[in-house]
């Protein structure tokens, strides 16, 4: 299910973490993060040791480093606040290169980077062995309100068609000399924008109608499915335990 | 139509006025019997697509009355509603607006699942619509990466899966090359149900229907044979139909 569904942060290796089924997976993201979150930050051991249990699972996964480190730049904001913290931090200061850091700043900022790296770093290594069709269906069988898997499902369906929309007003816009170089020239393509709105509005209108015409009652079908064999949850499990074996032994 | 079968659609008095008082029906009769073809022709704002919703009970409440294969479409009966949704299968002008689910397979699904199949029964009713429109190849693809041809035969197959008594295509031929339209005539043609077809486009009316309704100002104008209405040049120019640049229909029906 889901071949050709291709998206920037999915890797198609078919190895033995891509084919776990997809509730598995992030159950055990979702706890092995809220391990990591819980744990103190000054037990700098555990922190190595979380690192190397994700780096494990990489390559098991066989997701190259280089990779996923790439993919993880998009944490690169969030460490911008972790920076400034010891440098306006209050409390004790030392001397470090000149700068005057505070060390509760230092911790802060240790804190928040290694939390959130190793955060980002699990949830890239369970986008880069699931489908965004299988996450959606797996959030379906874990429960979570049907509202919010059918909104998802739909996105993933018509993302594209905006996309496609999007760019053919593009380049309507450019066919007729539209060159936008300075700020007030913005007005068309917020026009576009706004028809944008308009047309998806209408389509939504459009598909309703025809899913209506098919007998749709306001509930998806839901997508045959398989229950995860209890083996493939002792094999997700042992992310989890094993980062809670690091923070209580750390 | 007085006979002993049961007509496959019914429509007597049929009317509808837009919310803001227009009206778009006044008063609509048409008759088909099982297994016909028919083309409903009319110019843009003629209320064809208006009528098309009525006939599965999406529009209602103008007055007039809907039968389909002897069921009456009673907008506030669920059940018979269902079961009239699953009678009349209507596959809408653009594809994108009919598939919606991430797959063309789950896509073609949707529909029998709404109506309660489920299991090996309705992956043996997706296999035999998309067989039907020679779609199965493609069942895991997403319908975005179709080209319009093929979307636009899945959307007929999600219609299909339905196992529908009647088929109510609106403009079929829209926007097609002139290959994959031939590619839809044929299988239209090996559909064994009844085809009710909103088009503009006159020569695949020709093709496919031997009967032919004008539908103009909310009224049946003319309901005939499709090629000796085609050839009624004051008929046509009055309800501003127009064949394409040195089409005959004489010629063409012989």
């Amino acid at each position: 299910m889901g071949a050709g569904h291709t998206h920037a942060l999915y890797l198609d290796r078919g190895g033995r973490v891509h084919r776990l089924a997809p509730e598995v997976k992030i159950v055990a993201v979702l706890l092995f993060t809220i391990v990591v979150v819980v744990t103190p930050p000054a037990e700098f051991p555990a922190f190595a040791g979380y690192l190397v249990l994700l780096a494990g699972v990489a390559a098991v996964a066989r997701v190259p480093a280089l990779w996923l480190l790439k993919r993880a730049t998009i944490e690169l904001p969030f460490v911008l606040l972790a920076v400034a913290l010891p440098v306006f931090g209050h409390g004790e200061r030392i001397d470090w290169l000149g700068l005057s850091l505070s060390v509760e700043g230092l911790h802060g900022a240790w804190n928040i980077l290694a939390k959130g790296t190793l955060g980002v770093l699990a949830s890239l290594l369970l986008a880069a062995t699931t489908t965004m069709r299988d996450l959606i269906l797996g959030l379906d069988r874990l429960r979570v309100p049907a509202v919010f898997t059918q909104i998802a499902t739909f996105m993933l369906r018509y993302i594209d068609v905006l996309a496609d929309d999007a760019r053919r007003m593009r380049i309507a816009r450019l066919s007729r000399g539209y060159d936008p170089r300075f700020l007030w020239q913005v007005k068309a393509f917020a026009v576009g924008v706004g028809s944008l709105f308009l047309r998806s509005y209408e389509r939504g209108e459009r598909v309703y109608l025809a899913m209506v015409s098919r007998g749709y009652t306001g509930r998806l079908p839901h997508a045959e499915s398989r229950k995860p064999a209890t083996r493939e949850w002792a094999l997700a499990a042992t992310l989890p335990l094993i980062s809670l074996g690091i923070a209580v032994l750390a | 139509m007085i006979g002993v079968t049961t007509p496959a659609l019914q429509v007597t008095g049929l009317r509808y006025a837009y919310p803001d008082g227009r009206p778009a029906l006044r008063g609509v009769d048409l008759t088909l019997a099982p297994g016909e073809r028919v083309a409903l022709l009319g110019p843009n704002g003629a209320g064809k697509t208006t009528l098309v919703l009525h006939l599965n009970g999406i529009l209602h409440g103008g007055g007039g009355r809907v039968e389909v294969s002897g069921l009456p479409v009673t907008p506030g009966d669920r059940a018979a509603i269902a079961e009239i949704r699953r009678r009349v299968g209507i596959v809408f002008q653009d594809p994108d607006d009919q598939l919606f689910m991430p797959t063309v397979a789950e896509d073609v699904a949707f529909g029998p699942a709404n109506l309660g199949v489920r299991g090996a029964e309705l992956t043996a009713r997706v296999d035999e619509a998309l067989a039907a429109v020679g779609m199965t190849e493609h069942r895991d693809q997403v319908p975005h990466h179709l080209s319009f041809g093929q979307r636009r035969r899945v959307a007929v197959a999600t219609v299909l899966a339905m196992r529908p008594e009647i088929l109510v295509l609106d403009e079929p031929s829209s926007n097609l090359d002139p290959a994959s339209r031939r590619e839809l005539a044929e299988i239209l043609e090996s559909l064994p149900v009844t085809l009710l077809m909103v088009t503009h486009d006159l020569p695949y009316a020709l093709e496919l229907c031997p009967r032919s309704v004008i539908l103009d100002g909310g009224r049946i104008a003319a309901d005939g044979d499709t090629a000796a209405l085609l050839s009624d040049r004051e008929l046509m120019r009055g309800h501003r139909l127009e064949l394409p640049f040195g089409f005959n229909p004489a010629a063409a029906g012989a």
